[in-house]
């Protein structure tokens, strides 16, 4: 049996995952709380979000974030693809800056709008 | 002539200004001082906004932009690199003041029906907590630090020390580790942290970041940057107790000490102050002390979520615009009192004519508990409402709804305090 704190919403339910029990979780309030506790015994994942040079824009970041969340394994090696990219504006909300990161099914994506100026 | 004037364009501007026009209430202006909309959200680069809002989790950028682009589908005017310098509350239902400066329009004196106030905080800072040692640069507000990295692009250290553990500190943690700095420690005067326990989780423990509880910082060292950060454990005193010194070297402080609701126009107003939550105090609908003058979200009290802040604001928006349509609060107040383990509340002040929903009653508790009752409890002692919950914090803000049916029978003022059970 495994105690850990849900981290889906501000709640913090205190949850309890028998993981010889089929990873059976107990404590939670909602559906969200029990996924997150199987999958935070067996794969734990996480959203990434950052920023990225932008040139043209409003401010020389932009902000972006996985489109779903990623192995927490694979986090410092997205930081350095990240890092990697050059943008000029315009950039909208949502468009998909690096399709498949690492093969991980999550597409790296703009989260603002930034104009040319 | 305005109706009604938005002192900030943060989220809870945002909120109010757009209830108000889709409450009918059509010459709307918002007063902006940064370039853009949106407030401090552009730069809380992180998730976990919305949930409660947008059932979805949100970073800031993309919270704020469903509210920018709310606003854009108004006729609400806004004025953004623009600065309010004095408001002048109108007596005797006479126009207000709003007296603002940009570079485009010059000094402006605005005349409006009605003004909500939007302001904001601001993060304590160094001068205001006293830390001992040398005036070296490398100390930063975690809010300050936060703008810095993620949106004019600078990396502000490599080897932290973060003082407090307020939201913003641990998810500068989080983002300042995963950018390549080393967070050494993150020091908490309080045995409690002062943030979501979420983001004790998902910022320190995932990176295997030590938060010392009950410590503080007792010098900095350091020529012309940070060099040498000393950190002391403290007694039940608050006090540092000798021979505990731990030394981290370091070129970094992050402070997240505490947000202080930003209210010098308010005061200057004269407008009533709570010296508890160090906002206007508020009646249910957001009014302040002055008719026609409302405010909402963190320049009243520092919210944990800003969905919160969004709901909160809508009140806001809707009671400016029935001002703005004659409708005028009045009838006896019945005041909320702080029983134990309450700080604060907000509202202060609860009209029952004027109530037809439940009366939204926000406060923050004390102490820590495990499962515990809150309790509304009036003048003759009986308790009108009880509320159960599993687990207390003063990091965590609390909400609870008081009927107005339970609220006419409360005989004089009421008290909320909690009760561990």
């Amino acid at each position: 049996m495994k105690e850990l704190i849900c981290i889906v919403c501000p709640k913090g339910c205190h949850l309890k995952v028998d993981e010889e029990n089929g990873y059976a979780v107990t404590g939670n309030t909602c559906p969200r709380g029990a996924d997150y506790g199987r999958t935070e015994l067996q794969n734990p994942t996480r959203v990434l979000t950052s920023t990225v040079c932008i040139q043209g824009g409003l401010y020389p970041r932009l902000p972006v974030k996985t489109s779903k969340a990623i192995p927490k394994g694979l986090l410092f090696a997205a930081m350095e693809e990240i890092a990697r990219v050059r943008l000029t504006a315009p950039v909208t909300c949502g468009q998909v800056l690096i399709p498949d990161l690492l093969g991980t099914g999550a597409d790296l994506v703009a989260s603002r709008d930034m104009a040319a100026l | 002539m305005y109706d009604l004037i938005v002192v900030g364009g943060g989220p809870a501007g945002l909120a109010a200004a757009c209830k108000a026009w889709d409450e009918g209430v059509k010459r709307v202006l918002v007063l902006e001082r940064d370039k853009e909309l949106g407030g401090i959200l552009n730069q809380c680069i992180h998730n976990g906004f919305g949930l409660h809002r947008f059932k979805e989790e949100l970073t800031g950028p993309e919270y704020a932009r469903r509210f920018i682009r709310m606003l854009a589908d108004t006729g609400v005017e806004t004025k953004l690199d623009t600065m309010v310098l004095r408001i002048v509350p109108g007596e005797n239902d006479a126009p207000h003041q709003v007296h603002a400066i940009n570079g485009a329009d010059g000094y402006m004196v605005l005349e409006t029906r009605a003004i909500v106030l939007a302001m904001g905080c601001r993060e304590r800072t160094r001068g205001a907590i006293s830390i001992p040692g040398e005036r070296c640069a490398g100390i930063f507000t975690a809010g300050a630090a936060q703008r810095y990295l993620n949106m004019e692009g600078y990396m502000v250290g490599r080897r932290v020390v973060i003082l407090g553990s307020g939201d913003i500190g641990l998810i500068m943690a989080r983002r300042m580790t995963l950018e390549g700095a080393r967070v050494l420690a993150c020091v908490e005067l309080m045995p409690y942290s002062g943030g979501l326990t979420r983001n004790i989780v998902q910022c320190l423990q995932d990176y295997d970041i030590p938060l010392y509880l009950s410590h503080t910082i007792t010098d900095i060292k350091g020529h012309d940057r940070v060099e040498q950060v000393t950190v002391s454990e403290v007694g039940p005193d608050r006090r540092p107790i000798p021979g505990t010194e731990m030394v981290f070297d370091c070129d970094t402080v992050l402070l997240s000490v505490g947000l202080i609701p930003e209210n010098e126009l308010t005061r200057q107003a004269a407008i009533p102050m709570d010296g508890r939550t160090s906002g206007a105090v508020v009646y249910e609908n957001m009014e302040t002390g002055v008719p026609g003058v409302f405010a909402c979200g963190n320049v009243v009290h520092v919210h944990d979520l800003v969905d919160y802040v969004s709901d909160e604001s809508e009140r806001a928006g809707a009671a400016a615009a029935a001002y703005v349509k004659g409708t005028r609060a009045t009838g006896a107040a019945l005041e909320l009192v702080n029983g134990d383990g309450v700080s604060y509340t907000v509202p202060q002040h609860l009209r029952l004519e004027a109530l037809e929903k439940p009366a939204q009653v926000f406060f923050r508790v004390n102490r820590v508990t495990d499962a515990a009752e809150v309790l509304a409890t009036d003048a003759a002692g009986r308790t009108i409402a009880r509320f159960k919950r599993e687990h207390l914090a003063p990091g965590e803000m609390e909400r609870v709804a008081l009927p107005p049916q339970l609220l006419k029978t409360a005989q004089g003022p009421l008290t909320l305090s909690i009760r561990e059970v």
